[in-house]
């Protein structure tokens, strides 16, 4: 018999994190954005302070920390939607494919980095009407039939859905809408999918289904998660960024951050011991 | 659906049950190169030992970072402890079966004692008792666990049989007393290897039904 | 008192209280049908067919009807529709936007005062504005008058359901690329759309009843009306030439026209009520 040859790895496992070379091997990646040297302030509060971290190209990257600590704003960053807000104000470079993204267009960058938010969103329109949405607006060119059929397949909702897409969105259950936002987003084809604790809204069983989407999802584009729940995070993430009080206190692969954290505080909190 | 957890955990099987086979095929090696005087294949078991202690190590990363990351519940928590527990038997048992080939090289140097009758019997027993502990841990068969278990006390026999056999020729003639007593180890290390097994059977049991049988005698209430 | 007096007395001012609240709820209520029956009786045995479609006739002369005075008012309200829902409805949108600067306050601050201007006064200005430089009573001015006053009701209702469109359904529309202005129009004027027409309903039924600012706007034809730079008969003002005649047939023609005249004040309000209460699409939680 021959000796044994190593299977393929399922994404989230690595051979061995503490292995010399394998936290080497996962820094080496391509990173789709980064974020350099971030500070954010709404008027004269500080919440963000000094962020250095990148969103790995392809894989998923997850932002956890205990409430209010500014994962949400960070997310909010990275596709400018924090200019909504008028006092906000951010020094720092961010960059997205080594281009910077204040520089550019806002609707053509957000064309690229797209959102889905905590409460799912649809529109007062039929299924077909939201997917075909972004597409129409953008100008896309082609069918938008099949557009709006492969974003909804993408998504994990084209079975459920495909005999009654000129059905409000509104009939549709909790976890469907928000398959229905994530496949709304993915209509554009963007780059970087950004994803605001997108199941703190559902039930466990439409949470369990968008938690597999999501680990399919990075076959298709670069993801980042925002989420409260780090049973959570660990399930889906490549990458996990804890942050605390607008700072990040560790980045690093998923399986090295809840197995052997590198910070004490990380430890504090991934065991239960905050607070 | 299938979820993304399950194939992490199918896959942690199958990289035990590999190891499994590698145990197997090193005991059935160790064994033959003393049943056969086979020098070659008594050094194939020993090139062959890291690889064994290699998948240990892999598989305790595996079922810490299955752990940590999913939240296993009921018979896939189970599962997860259990192959860290068979994982550290089958790791003895390549153990075992890396002395019986040592022990072997060592009695090659050495005129064969006496033919070989209930050494092959025994072999057989404890081959099949490890083969048919993975077997068990494959199919979460119970009966076939239990068989395992039964059949311990048949080899503890064998190994008793072998060694007052040894002990006669050893006061006959004392020209034989080192490779006897390689023969009476190499029973010993059998007798070991049946007992690992054993314990694998025992994490079937505790993998399907739950319940720790281990140290019967302990009063759980 | 004992205790079981207290509660006696409780129990009787109570059950006073809920009847007399209920007495006058009913009381509102019997105030319309009441007027609806007085019409009704007076001028129901006066709608026939001559009615709809005879001019009416010379002063003294038994007959006629008041086609033209409805096909005016119908002819105004449309020109008023044209000229105050396109700036109420735009400026609405404005307000909804922008609702933080300090001209969209001044705009709604205006907007509610124009609203308490007594519609007299309206007229009055487009007595000035229209009649006056065009030397004449026309059909533009009236619609002039009532366009005006349709203008505040427009606006703000507008405003207000533009606002009370969720603000997720922006931040979804704007995190696929639309800017702020596509935003507005493929996002959220569809999302209010059935409150804004309910709106523009009801401002049309609160004009089509004046009379007013159509006294010396419009003013009134006895025939048909041609163009826009004619005076034009409508319903409110034809009624009151009536009421005030000496002529028993033109009090019989009053009490129709006025029962015409609420009929279809009534429709319109029933029908902006179906429509809203249709919904304005709220996401199921």
């Amino acid at each position: 018999m021959e000796a044994s040859t190593k299977p393929s790895l399922s994404l989230n496992i690595a051979t061995n994190p503490g292995a010399p070379g394998a936290r080497e091997a996962f820094a080496s990646l391509p990173m789709r954005m980064t974020v350099s040297k971030l500070n954010f302030f709404y008027g004269a509060k500080q919440i963000l302070f000094d962020i250095n971290m990148g969103v790995a190209d392809k894989k998923v990257t997850a932002l956890i920390c205990p409430s209010g600590c500014g994962k949400s704003t960070l997310l909010r960053i990275l596709n400018r939607m924090h200019e909504t807000v008028s006092t906000s104000r951010l020094e720092g470079q961010i960059l997205l494919d080594g281009q910077d993204i204040i520089a550019q267009d806002v609707t053509s960058l957000r064309r690229r980095v797209g959102m889905v938010f905590q409460r799912p969103n649809p529109f007062p329109k039929s299924i077909f009407d939201n997917i075909a949405y972004g597409p129409r607006i953008n100008g896309a060119k082609g069918s938008i039939a099949d557009i709006v059929e492969k974003s909804l397949r993408h998504a994990a909702l084209w079975d459920e859905v495909k005999d009654q897409l000129h059905k409000s969105a509104y009939d549709l259950s909790g976890g469907q809408q928000q398959r229905l936002c994530i496949a709304r987003a993915l209509a554009v084809e963007p780059e970087v999918l950004l994803l605001d604790e997108p199941c703190s809204a559902l039930d466990p069983i439409s949470t369990a289904k968008i938690e597999e989407l999501l680990v399919d999802l990075k076959n298709l584009t670069t993801v980042a998660i925002v989420t409260h729940n780090m049973q959570q995070a660990a399930r889906v993430s490549d990458f996990t960024a804890f942050i605390l009080t607008g700072q990040v206190i560790e980045f690093n692969p998923t399986p090295h951050l809840f197995t052997t954290p590198g910070d004490p505080r990380t430890e504090a909190y991934i065991t239960g011991r905050f607070g | 659906m299938e979820r993304h957890f399950e194939k992490d955990l199918n896959e942690l099987k199958e990289r035990l049950l590999w190891m499994g086979s590698l145990a197997e095929r090193a005991v059935h090696q160790s064994v033959h190169a003393v049943l056969d005087s086979d020098e070659q294949l008594a050094k194939r078991v020993l090139d062959e030992e890291d690889a064994i202690n290699e998948l240990q190590l892999e598989l305790d990363d595996r079922v810490v970072q299955l752990l940590a990351l999913h939240q296993l519940m009921a018979a896939d928590l189970r599962f997860v402890l259990a192959v860290s527990r068979i994982n550290n038997d089958l790791e003895r048992i390549g153990d075992q079966a890396v002395n019986i080939a040592q022990g072997a090289l060592r009695i090659l140097r050495h005129p064969r004692v006496k033919p070989y009758v209930d050494l092959p019997r025994m072999t057989e027993v404890v081959e099949e008792q490890v083969r048919n502990s993975l077997n068990a841990v494959v199919r979460r068969d119970v009966e076939l666990a239990q068989k395992v278990m039964a059949s311990d006390d048949q080899v503890d026999q064998y190994r008793d049989q072998i060694f007052r056999e040894l002990l006669t020729y050893m006061m006959g003639d004392s020209s034989v007393v080192f490779p006897a007593f390689e023969l009476i180890l190499v029973a010993k290390n059998l007798e070991r290897i049946g007992d690992h097994a054993t314990n694998i059977a025992e994490d079937v049991i505790y993998i399907v039904q739950g319940q720790d049988i281990r140290h019967p005698s302990v009063d759980r209430r | 008192m004992s205790s079981n007096g207290r509660v006696r007395w409780r129990k009787f001012v109570s059950n006073f209280m809920m009847t007399m609240t209920g007495v006058c709820a009913l009381i509102s209520v019997s105030v319309l049908f009441f007027i609806l029956g007085y019409l009704v009786y007076n001028g129901g045995t006066s709608i026939n067919w001559a009615f709809f479609t005879q001019l009416p006739k010379p002063t003294g002369e038994i007959g006629g009807g008041m086609a033209n005075a409805i096909v005016g008012s119908a002819k105004l309200l449309l020109a008023a529709s044209l000229i105050g829902v396109p700036i109420g409805f735009l400026g609405g949108v404005y307000l909804a936007e922008f609702s933080g600067s300090f001209v969209a306050s001044i705009v709604r601050y205006a907007a509610d005062l124009l609203n308490g201007v007594p519609s007299i006064v309206i007229g009055i200005f487009a007595y000035s504005m229209v009649v006056l430089p065009f030397k004449g009573f026309s059909a533009l001015a009236g619609a002039f008058a009532l366009g005006v006053m349709m203008i505040p009701i427009t606006l703000r209702s507008t405003e207000e359901f533009l606002k009370n469109v969720p603000n997720n359904l922006r931040e979804g529309a704007m995190a696929l690329g639309a800017s702020k202005s596509k935003t507005i129009r493929t996002v959220i004027i569809p999302a209010a759309y059935r409150g804004i027409l309910t709106a523009i309903l009801l401002a049309l039924a609160r004009v089509a009843g004046e009379t007013a600012p159509l006294l010396f706007t419009a003013l009134g034809n006895p025939y048909w009306n041609r163009g826009w730079t004619q005076p034009i008969a409508s319903l409110p003002v034809m009624i009151y030439y009536y009421a005030l005649s000496p002529y028993e047939d033109y009090h019989r023609q009053a009490w129709a026209g006025g029962l015409v005249l609420l009929a279809l004040i009534l429709i319109i309000n029933i029908v902006a009520r179906t429509i809203l209460a249709r919904g304005i699409a709220v996401p199921r939680s």
